[in-house]
């Protein structure tokens, strides 16, 4: 068994107090391993964009604990957690979250700069992260000069350049057609294959497809999870079966 | 899956012979249905009989294997077939729906819970399909064959999705007594 990569144990999250206090998510534990893509599917309102923020170091559980790579986020200060998210985790979001005024590549090379990274060698990640996705000669485009498929093949760069390890994904598809979402979720399992873990939210069956493994939740509760699937070679009629 | 009028389109490209038909419907399928030999030559006998096809006798090269034609009255029924949508019009007597309802009046049954296995089940589905497409980058017939069945699983597990709903904001009590007659409204497309 491959140890995980990103692992939450009885995560409890609670806000507000009293009469008023909502218990957004109840005693979750999942794990996701290096190269899996797991999806948490679930309903408006079940708690998968809370358990997407907490896994990602955004916001703290109010019981139990998160680790990444074995080392339990809890025990880090504010200023490492800040540092472990920079490095480590990419974020992808539904309207992309992109700088409107900074280019394509200056969007991918600013978290490594922040990160102290020389300003030369960020933007040379920053392209050669854009070649990577075949989007090279867009590299001094802004936003808002690039289609919404390109946006988040941008923001699908700036999540996995450097050293990150662990993707997260929430809606990554929001409001893109058919065609161009596939080619959004092609991106993230080419990642995965490559070693990353990542964690898909969605309401849409069609996208948590693309997972190794599905985690389904209601009313902030793990409710059930999907086994590893057969292979596609299933689907298929064995030879000299008949069809009608 | 209309065998029928499939051989009818690969004969509009030109005379093709029985094994050709086989393996060419299979290609442009994407290899998902397969056809036994058997069953393109009973198709085949059947549309000659209805002057959709004509067929010349093989030549002495050709051995014992006939050459079919599409005939002017095929290539009409291939024009009208591709043009006539598929029957959608009524609600098919849909298993899964018929096992909700009947969930839905048995005491005892935790209906979100057999909702639940069968979306397990659907996008378990949905993954093999997915999977599929993954394989086949270049494979147009099977990326076809694959995007449809997913819309179609997709759409079962929104109906999953929106029962689920319904159930939270309306009350089921079990029903022992059976429904008054004739108090259902007119579906359309159904008759009674």
């Amino acid at each position: 068994m491959t140890a995980a990569l990103l692992e939450l144990c009885s995560v409890s999250k609670t806000y507000g107090a009293g009469p008023a206090c909502v218990r957004a998510l109840h005693d979750v534990d999942l794990q996701v391993c290096a190269g899996e893509l797991v999806a948490v599917m679930g309903p408006s309102g079940s708690g998968k964009s809370t358990l997407l923020t907490i896994a990602g170091s955004l916001e703290e559980p109010t019981e139990g604990q998160v680790f990444f790579e074995g080392t339990p986020l809890s025990g880090l200060s504010p200023n490492a957690r800040a540092r472990l998210r920079r490095r480590h985790i990419g974020y992808v979001f539904q309207d992309f979250n992109l700088l409107a005024g900074l280019t394509a590549v200056e969007n991918i090379s600013m978290p490594l700069e922040l990160d102290g990274m020389r300003a030369r060698q960020a933007r040379a990640e920053g392209l050669r992260a854009l070649e990577e996705l075949g989007m090279a000669d867009r590299a001094s485009a802004f936003p808002d000069e690039l289609s919404g498929g390109m946006r988040q093949r941008v923001a699908i760069a700036r999540a996995l350049v450097g050293e990150r390890r662990l993707l997260l994904a929430d809606e990554p598809t929001g409001a893109l057609d058919t065609d161009t979402s596939e080619g959004v979720m092609r991106l993230i399992r080419s990642a995965c294959r490559q070693g990353a873990g990542a964690v898909l939210v969605t309401h849409e069956a069609q996208l948590a497809s693309w997972a190794d493994r599905v985690v389904f939740v209601r009313d902030g509760r793990i409710v059930d999870t999907s086994a590893a699937p057969d292979g596609p070679e299933i689907l298929l009629p064995s030879p000299g079966e008949s069809g009608r | 899956m209309s065998v029928r009028h499939a051989l009818l389109a690969l004969l509009s490209e030109g005379p093709k012979y029985g094994l050709q038909l086989r393996q060419e419907f299979e290609v442009r399928t994407g290899e998902v249905w397969p056809l036994n030999t058997g069953q393109v030559y009973t198709t085949m006998q059947r549309l000659e009989r209805d002057g959709l096809v004509a067929s010349d006798p093989g030549d002495a090269l050709d051995g014992p294997q006939k050459r079919y034609r599409i005939t002017p009255p095929g290539s009409d029924e291939l024009a009208a077939w591709l043009r006539t949508p598929p029957g959608v019009d009524a609600p098919p007597r849909d298993e899964l729906v018929i096992k909700v309802l009947v969930a839905l009046r048995l005491p005892g049954v935790d209906v979100r819970e057999i909702l639940q296995a069968h979306r397990r089940h659907l996008v378990g589905q949905m993954r093999q399909y997915t999977r599929l497409k993954e394989d086949a980058a270049d494979d147009l017939s099977l990326l076809l064959v694959a995007d449809a069945q997913l819309f179609r699983l997709e759409s079962l597990v929104r109906w999953l999705d929106s029962a689920e709903g319904r159930l939270r904001h309306h009350r089921v009590d079990a029903a022992p007594q059976a429904p008054a007659p004739a108090a259902a409204p007119e579906l359309p497309g159904v008759s009674r």
